[in-house]
């Protein structure tokens, strides 16, 4: 039947089905959390919503690559750098809710600068105090440093690998400046003992339980916008870029253009990913933009089975579950693991889990 | 590993033996006394200890001023199992590693509650210092002896400027010479002569010391009390542009050194680049395990000196073509395994050889723990070249400068004048055409690879002296030696040398204004956007060829 | 006829690549409604010509004129195409993992942003213009297969589809019957004169009996210029040209 199949038209069975998933955390994990008496071997502990909540948030980090290795070729190593800072952005935020119950109860300096002995908030801290702001900041942030990041690069032309080198170093320069105490985001230690959002307490369990569903629902919501693009004709022009990009430009098509658009959207994307993960992790620091963690977000994708979307999603549950159970269990084992994943992944499984599933079915 | 154990173990054989002739020397009469007297240093009190050491100088033993300084500086130590007497390389260590008094070589290590420092006093470190200097003064060593007046003209006194008189009217070496009568000069600076005074002041502005300098520049102070120090103003105005002269001489030094600085992390960039731009560059191969290669070639470097501990100096020597070999093979290894079947999809050879770089990584932990390994520098490495006052550069960095000429000159010379490198480069500028003409395109491609990681390796025996060795070594060169190659040009060796180079540079001329950190940040930042102006490098590969690629 | 009135117009244009020449003060121009056929041996500079007038690599010196006033030189590739330049590459590249209907979909006229791109549909207008090409490029039947599964023919096809979809004013076809068999070089040459006309068109060949088949004026391209210049016979008479092609 390979006749009738299409890449852009599959029908997205796979995203009924991960869809249908969602929904059904949405609903069992508040029951199973809120209902079920903690004595009952069916409860989910609070840990257990949190762990679920970070998988998802790195599903939808992983489903930002997709967007662009899967559909448009751009292998980005840098994505991690978005992602974090969307979540510094909102960590801005939960440091100056903290106001007098931090250590040194300055009502408006966050702990670290009372400690660095600065006298006043540096300018871009203004306006965090505010949520909306920061919720505009989580976007604005990644949004802008793609689009000027990616305005230069595809503009000149930075392709291929040259384009995934440069995005390394994009991470590695944002990494070492992170670290810098100087640069006014803490240092070393990042933002942590965050106490509450909005006014509710991030350590009760109700409001772990209405993060997890806001991840959930923000995680439809950008599969849905993510399907939309690419079974538009834009996502047929996304396509034909990462098959033949200058046959592609010669149709007219305005490639850098393209390009832009959707690696500033898959950083919009990856930055909220970041805003929804630090309020529930409970800690951001530099070490989130370290080079490596965006190469593993990669390999989520490619063992998932890229260019799917969901499969992007279903990797990066996959490999982080194995990753949470094999460093508990054999931490000897976990980067032999993934090492070795990587290396099979490539050679033997082009299409990833996904692409296997599809087959059999196939058949 | 067994072919690795068993080259391993033939060099602590040999050693061995070598080891077990050395011992059979017995100890002469004058070691006899030697030794005897150093014993008597154990239980002595701090005044005794001070004739003690007198004694010992007069011996005359070729190992009096070491055991001296080592006493000094708080290194001399005994053991108190057997109450026998060492030098320790490093005071307060754990465990302490052992000179022999006597020979002045190594003679292994030991836990630190094992061993009992012979401790000083200030008095008694004052004498020392004159016992010293003076037993270093008739030193048939100029460096011993120009050390020594450099170390007395930091405090003189009536007694270490009489010492320095006599010394002067015997001397011959003109260096020797120089620093003395600038001690001399110094000296004379406090006397009441003021045309001695000017003299002074004339004499000591030809030297760049920085000390020399900082006392002149107190001749321009005023007293509490109003009146200038230096009451001749003939003398003041002398001072004051000796001081003027001296600054501008250290300045124009300072800018050499920074220059050095810059050519010896250049050289470093290049060293870990050159690798990759035999295997990105040449074969198009994006090697993500490139900096574990290196790391490889690190261990290996550990494993060779653990092997031959007594011959620590000619051990970096030996490592070098194990690492070589050890990297090479892993290359080998991957490139018939994973990377041959992966040529012409660049982003998955990217992934797949990351997978390679973390089960290395994993591998290493799991044989040599994920502690850092300490390598030792060898006695001729460090130090350093003093050139003058103002200048001096140390042998480390001087070493990886040349280290990495010679090897980058090999490669090239591998290139130019091999039937290997004419292979490599048939085969990366038309395959096809190299393959119809009968060369072995797949041995190529093992061998190509295989070299470029060798050289990886050989990078590795370097970074084992400026880093620590640790699994993670690797990774933190990574992304700056892919820098480095697209800096200068995929493709091209020479683009890479000067990439590098000004890389190295550039870094070094921006630290002491923004720092070390924000340099490095502002090397990548402008590195981006270098890249956007030039995407194909310093020196880009051209003609239609290159655009199709 | 004046300068005014040709459809493509080049003028004294130098490429050189490391010191080696690609063009060497190439100067032709183009007729509307012609069909001009360009020969010429390896490294004659063909395909250089074609990826100056399509914007690709810019020349050392000279002018390209498209049409009334459009200089090339100045143009993106974008602009280019959308100034009416199809062009048709050596090998054949259609996009391999879409089907051969969204193949032709990309290629239609018409907006090329990005944001209305997203929200585009296929009229019926289109949907006829894109079935009434398949009938013309004879892959009907193969609409909805990937552009992957064609044979080497209807890909090149395919590739003349994309080009007729944009209807383009000049089509540069480059080596439009490398690979076909016998049979379907008979049907492109019956494709390409039925373009003429309507369309100019440039054809860059190596095979010689298509071009006599096709060719109503013929260009000889060697090291770079043109030696010589006229219909098939006079140009296979031309000295020059023989001493090229046979190193006499």
């Amino acid at each position: 039947m390979e006749t009738l199949w299409s890449p852009t038209k599959t029908g997205d069975r796979g995203g009924k089905w991960f869809l249908s998933v969602l929904a059904l955390i949405a609903v069992a994990a508040p029951i199973l959390n809120q209902a079920v008496p903690a004595s009952s071997p069916a409860h989910l502990s609070a840990y257990g919503i949190t762990l679920i909540g970070k998988y998802l948030c790195y599903g939808m980090l992983a489903l930002a690559v997709d967007l662009i290795w899967g559909y448009c070729g751009i292998l980005s190593l840098g994505h991690t750098a978005f992602f974090s800072l969307g979540g510094y952005a909102i960590g801005m935020y939960l440091m100056r809710q903290i106001g007098t119950r931090g250590v040194y109860g300055d009502p408006v300096l966050p702990d670290f600068m009372v400690f660095l002995n600065w006298k006043s908030l540096p300018w871009f801290w203004n306006g965090f105090n505010h949520f909306p702001f920061a919720l505009l900041m989580m976007v604005v942030a990644p949004g802008l440093l793609a689009l000027v990041f990616g305005w230069f690069a595809f503009r000149s032309r930075v392709t291929g690998v040259y384009f995934s080198i440069i995005t390394q170093a994009l991470t590695y320069a944002l990494m070492l400046a992170f670290f810098r105490n100087d640069m006014g985001f803490g240092g070393n230690n990042g933002f942590t003992d965050f106490k509450d959002i909005l006014g509710f307490d991030l350590h009760s369990d109700l409001t772990r339980v209405v993060l997890l569903i806001t991840t959930v629902a923000t995680l439809a919501a950008t599969y849905l916008a993510c399907r939309t693009i690419v079974e538009s004709r834009a996502g047929r022009v996304l396509h034909a870029i990462r098959d033949a990009e200058s046959r592609t430009r010669f149709l007219g098509y305005p490639v850098e253009s393209f390009k832009v658009y959707v690696f500033v959207f898959s950083a919009v994307i990856a930055g909220i990913a970041g805003a929804l993960y630090v309020p529930q992790i409970g800690i951001i620091n530099p070490g989130e933009f370290a080079p490596i963690n965006s190469i593993e977000v990669v390999i989520w994708v490619a063992v998932g089975g890229r260019g799917t979307l969901y499969g992007a999603i279903a990797g990066a549950v996959v490999v982080n579950y194995a990753k949470t159970y094999l460093t508990g269990a054999f931490p000897e084992v976990w980067l032999y693991a993934v090492g070795a994943l990587f290396v099979l992944v490539t050679l033997f499984l082009p299409r990833g889990i996904i692409g296997l599933v599809q087959t059999r079915t196939k058949r | 590993m067994r072919r690795f154990s068993m080259g391993g173990q033939w060099p602590l054989v040999l050693l061995l033996a070598v080891a077990s002739v050395t011992r059979i020397y017995a100890q002469s009469p004058k070691d006899a006394a030697f030794l005897s007297v150093l014993g008597e240093l154990r239980e002595a009190s701090y005044s005794d200890k001070a004739s003690i050491a007198e004694r010992l100088s007069q011996t005359g033993h070729s190992s009096v001023r070491v055991v001296l300084t080592a006493l000094l500086e708080d290194r001399l130590y005994y053991r108190n199992s057997d109450q026998k007497v060492f030098v320790v390389k490093t005071a307060d260590a754990d465990p302490l590693a052992l000179i022999d008094p006597l020979s002045l070589k190594a003679a292994g290590s030991a836990p630190a509650d094992g061993m009992t420092k012979i401790g000083t006093n200030n008095s008694l470190r004052h004498t020392l210092k004159m016992t010293v200097a003076h037993f270093s003064l008739g030193s048939a060593d100029a460096a011993v002896r120009l050390d020594a007046v450099h170390e007395m003209s930091l405090s003189l006194d009536e007694e270490t400027v009489a010492l320095l008189r006599k010394r002067l009217a015997v001397e011959t070496n003109s260096g020797v010479r120089k620093e003395i009568s600038i001690a001399l000069a110094l000296s004379t600076l406090d006397g009441s002569d003021s045309r001695a005074r000017l003299q002074a002041v004339a004499t000591l502005s030809d030297s760049v010391s920085q000390d020399v300098r900082n006392r002149l520049a107190l001749l321009l102070d005023k007293s509490p009390d109003g009146t200038f120090v230096e009451s001749d103003a003939k003398v003041r105005q002398a001072a004051a542009a000796a001081v003027e002269s001296i600054d501008r001489w250290r300045t124009f030094y300072s800018d050499i050194q920074t220059l050095f600085f810059g050519l010896s992390l250049g050289s470093v960039l290049v060293l870990i680049a050159i690798g990759l731009a035999i295997t990105f560059g040449v074969m198009g191969v994006i090697n993500m395990a490139h900096g574990e290669l290196m790391m490889l070639g690190a261990y290996t470097t550990y494993v060779v000196q653990t092997a031959m501990p007594e011959h620590i100096g000619i051990s970096i020597l030996v490592a070098i073509p194990a690492a070589f070999a050890v990297s090479g093979l892993m290359g080998v290894l991957m490139e018939r395994t994973i990377i041959r079947y992966l040529y012409g999809r660049p982003l998955e050879t990217l992934l797949a050889t990351f997978g390679v770089s973390l089960l290395l990584q994993q591998l290493v932990r799991s044989i040599f723990t994920a502690l850092n390994r300490s390598v030792i520098t060898p006695d001729w490495m460090s130090g350093e070249l003093k050139l003058n006052d103002a200048l001096s550069i140390t042998y480390n960095r001087l070493y990886i400068v040349i280290f990495t000429l010679i090897v980058f000159s090999a490669i090239v010379a591998v290139f130019k004048r091999t039937r290997l490198g004419l292979d490599i480069r048939a085969v990366s500028q038309n395959r096809a055409m190299a393959k119809a003409m009968g060369i072995r395109t797949e041995w190529v491609d093992a061998m190509t690879f295989g070299l470029g990681a060798g050289i990886a390796g050989v990078a590795g025996v370097a970074l084992s002296q400026l880093t620590n060795v640790g699994p993670d070594l690797g990774q933190s060169y990574i992304i700056d030696s892919f820098m480095v190659v697209v800096f200068g040009g995929v493709g091209n060796l020479w683009g890479s040398l000067i990439g590098g180079m000004s890389m190295g540079v550039t870094n070094k001329l921006l630290e002491p204004w923004i720092g070390a950190v924000l340099a490095k940040i502002f090397v990548l930042v402008a590195l981006i956007l270098f890249i956007q102006v030039r995407p194909r490098g310093l020196f880009p590969p051209r003609g239609r060829a290159a655009e199709d690629k | 006829m004046s300068a005014r009135d040709k459809k493509l117009e080049l003028e004294g244009l130098t490429v050189s690549f490391d010191g080696f020449k690609a063009l060497n003060n190439l100067t032709l121009s183009v007729d509307p409604g012609e069909l001009l056929c360009i020969i010429g041996p390896n490294g004659a500079g063909k395909t250089t010509m074609m990826d100056v007038v399509t914007g690709k690599t810019r020349p050392d010196s000279g002018t390209a004129r498209f049409g009334s006033g459009n200089n090339l030189l100045e143009m993106s590739e974008a602009e280019i195409v959308a100034a009416g330049v199809g062009r048709k590459f050596q090998k054949p590249t259609v996009f391999e993992r879409l089907t051969v209907f969204e193949n032709l979909e990309l290629a239609l006229a018409g907006t090329r942003s990005v944001l209305k791109t997203l929200r585009a549909r296929i009229s019926p207008e289109q949907d006829n213009r894109i079935n009434e090409v398949l009938g013309t490029i004879g892959l009907s039947g193969r609409r909805f297969e990937l552009g992957s599964t064609l044979a080497h023919g209807q890909k090149q096809w395919l590739e003349i589809g994309m080009l007729l979809m944009q209807d383009p004013e000049l089509l540069l076809v480059d080596e439009p019957v490398a690979g076909m068999t016998p049979q379907e070089i008979e049907r492109t040459s019956e494709l390409l004169l039925s373009l003429a006309g309507e369309h100019s068109v440039v054809v860059v060949e190596h095979d010689m009996n298509f071009v006599r088949s096709i060719a109503r004026r013929v260009i000889v391209l060697h090291e770079g210029r043109v030696i010589a210049e006229g219909d098939m016979d006079k140009v296979q008479g031309d000295p020059k040209v023989i001493e090229v092609y046979l190193g006499v």
